[in-house]
């Protein structure tokens, strides 16, 4: 009898293993960029193409940083939960526009001269916060992905939380649900705002 | 979901030779740089297709992680370096063997621990057996007639 408990018992535990490893989303890779200074960049902004931004502007401040593509269909998800957030909220909400045309996959950027890529990816990201609304203070553009390579960006829409002091606080991978919003971010960014 | 899907898709569609792009075509020329880079990226997981390395994977993250490595190469980096990159940026998921520390150990020592757990019961379970045998007496003469009348009435003979 006392070796069916036994057998019962390994077989509780796997099922228990099971349980919590299936449960557990495979696409959440944890960054290891939490804790470690936002990697510095120059980037140009969309409103201000001649102007360039880095996040050692934005010191002193908590702000939230959204990597987004107007080809990137789950940023559609999560685009009205932003829209909403940056009505009531004034915490600094950034847009990283992640290789507006090359990420596309419709265009040969063998045959695309750089210019004619800039010229298509203003106007691209500009008619999509045009007809979905603009949450962001203001969004830099990396045309080629590099700023997102430093970031580890590898699923577009990602969300990162920065403190005053410019050190990745948090990062989350995938549409942002008002669900992970009220629950994860906002408590984080009112703890590092005190 | 849908890119997803096609990311997906398009991981399947890569197929097990080194995946590369007519933009990519054009940058290897160097035949020593394309054999590191080979080497490298076989080590390396592509984080769009979890299961592939960024050799194999045609995913855009892979081509250009893939460009990043070719320029790392062009400037003299050596493979430590350029491992670390992209430990930095992703994590020990992106190395496909990850390095033996405390969160890894289980990965690594499991299969042992499991080994030597069932090297355990199998000797355990021989020994008894062993000891089983053993004790067990030989039949007395009167057991032994016994067995043979019985053989006998159960032959169909």
């Amino acid at each position: 009898m006392n070796r069916y408990y036994w057998i019962l018992g390994a077989f509780a535990a796997l099922v228990a293993l099971l349980t919590v490893g299936l449960g557990l989303n495979p696409r959440d890779v944890p960054s290891p960029l939490v804790g470690k200074p936002a990697p510095a960049f120059e980037l140009p902004i969309l409103a201000t193409p001649d102007k360039t931004l880095g996040p050692k502007d934005m010191q002193g401040k908590v702000w939230l940083f959204n990597v987004w593509a107007s080809w990137c269909v789950s940023c559609r998800q999560e685009h009205p939960v932003l829209v909403e957030f940056s009505k009531k909220s004034d915490i600094p909400l950034l847009g990283l526009n992640y290789k507006e045309v090359r990420g596309d996959g419709g265009f040969d950027m063998s045959k695309m001269p750089a210019d004619e890529e800039k010229k298509l990816a203003w106007q691209r990201a500009n008619k999509w916060l045009a007809e979905h609304g603009d949450p962001y203070k203001l969004t830099v553009m990396d045309l080629d992905g590099r700023v997102g390579i430093d970031y580890g960006v590898y699923g577009v829409p990602e969300t990162y939380v920065i403190d005053k002091a410019g050190v990745i606080r948090m990062k989350h991978t995938g549409p942002i649900t008002p669900d992970v919003l009220q629950k994860k971010i906002l408590p984080l960014v009112a703890e590092l705002s005190k | 979901m849908i890119w997803r899907a096609l990311m997906f898709a398009l991981c399947l569609a890569a197929g097990p030779t080194f995946a590369s792009s007519a933009t990519e075509a054009a940058v290897a020329e160097d035949p020593v740089a394309e054999k590191r880079l080979q080497e490298l990226s076989v080590e390396l997981r592509c984080l769009v297709c979890q299961n592939q390395t960024i050799a194999d994977s045609n995913a855009e993250l892979a081509q250009d992680l893939r460009r990043e490595i070719r320029g790392m190469i062009k400037e003299g980096k050596t493979n430590g370096e350029i491992i670390d990159f992209m430990v930095v940026r992703y994590g020990d998921f992106v190395l496909y063997r990850p390095p033996v520390k405390g969160i890894t150990l289980l990965l690594w020592g499991g299969p042992i621990a499991l080994l030597l757990f069932g090297i355990f019961f199998l000797l355990r379970y021989l020994r008894r057996r062993a000891t089983r045998v053993a004790d067990e007496k030989p039949l007395s003469a009167d057991e032994a007639s016994r067995a043979d009348a019985l053989l006998k009435e159960s032959d169909p003979k």
